[in-house]
């Protein structure tokens, strides 16, 4: 699959219909998720025949692109229902098959050898709950047997890369490229109709067990 | 829900020892044969999984045709067959997934297993 086609069809996904502030819920563009998944297969493999696990999948973007992009097996983990709900209707839209599981992926506890083999993400910045990125963070270092795929805003960058290193059992942590994530206003207290801020794509490897 | 979901998910209440695994209400099940039978791929998870908790829930779903065990040589044709079946097509859409130490259900809803903690659980 090419990345414009790709993209294209992440573009017809729908997304949150009342996006819930506290749990930082926005959508993750086709531009965005359609780069990310596309270089972690093309680059490093990590995708295609891959068990891939997408947490906080909201409506199931990342997860979308991944079974797209033929993963073996997507699971997508989120807490909120009615995204779960628009997931499932978005796989079922595009034919592809997405197991989802609801859950507080900061408390769960998935056992298993390292079943999961990548874990892509586009977790809360950690602007409503702090400390909430690292926590997502944390949660995929321990789940991803090979790479962890993850969204951070640039001005964490140094924080991020000395708790992955020292902290969460990474081998690296590397900034594929740093993005622009096109913030619509979603919410009233926006005051800007659109604002972008700069968010690096990592790539995280965990330290064989 | 699938059974390679299953094979991950444990009870996570606090103080719970016995979180693993989770055992399987079915109330109903869809079986969906349209997934890809890639024979690397279901050696390397062979390796991964946890067999009993599969031959179990495979039969709570009304799949018995696994065997007790996994070969330990070759891996037979049919065989793989029957865990790719077992794995990757049989889906749990409507029951619970249920603690084995505090009895506690999990339910599985339009195929989503809900392992939200109530407060005092965690």
């Amino acid at each position: 699959m090419k990345l414009k086609q790709l993209e294209g069809l992440l573009g017809d996904l729908q997304q949150f219909s009342n996006p819930n502030v506290e749990l930082e819920q926005y959508p993750t563009g086709p531009h965005i998720a359609s780069r990310m998944l596309f270089t972690a297969e093309n680059s490093y493999g990590d995708i295609t025949d891959k068990v891939v696990a997408d947490f906080g999948c909201g409506c199931g973007t990342l997860s979308t692109a991944a079974s797209l992009l033929d993963a073996a097996c997507v699971i997508g983990y989120d807490i909120d229902l009615q995204s779960l709900e628009t997931a499932t209707l978005n796989a079922e839209e595009l034919e592809v098959e997405i197991d989802l599981v609801q859950c507080d992926i900061t408390k769960l506890e998935l056992k298993g050898h390292q079943i999961v083999d990548t874990v892509v993400m586009n977790p809360p910045f950690g602007t409503r709950k702090k400390g909430a990125d690292m926590e997502f963070l944390s949660a995929a270092m321990k789940v991803a047997s090979q790479a962890v795929y993850s969204l951070h805003k640039t001005s964490t960058r140094e924080h991020i890369k000395r708790a992955a290193l020292r902290d969460f059992n990474a081998k690296s942590a590397e900034v594929i490229c740093e993005l622009r994530y096109d913030l619509p206003k979603l919410y009233k207290f926006h005051k800007r109709k659109e604002v972008d801020i700069a968010v690096d794509l990592w790539r995280f490897e965990p330290r064989q067990n | 829900m699938r059974l390679i979901v299953h094979n991950m998910l444990t009870c996570n209440i606090k103080g719970v020892v016995n979180k693993f695994p989770l055992r399987i209400e079915a109330e109903k099940v869809v079986i969906k044969k349209e997934v890809d039978f890639n024979t690397d791929f279901l050696r390397h998870m062979l390796a991964k999984i946890e067999w009993k908790a599969l031959v179990d829930g495979a039969r709570s779903m009304g799949y018995t045709e696994l065997p007790d065990h996994a070969p330990e040589a070759e891996e037979s044709y049919s065989f793989l067959k029957k865990f790719h079946h077992a794995l990757l097509e049989l889906h749990l859409e409507e029951g619970s997934l249920v603690c084995q130490e505090t009895g506690r259900k999990f339910p599985v809803e339009k195929g989503v297993p809900n392992m939200l903690l109530h407060e005092d659980e965690v």
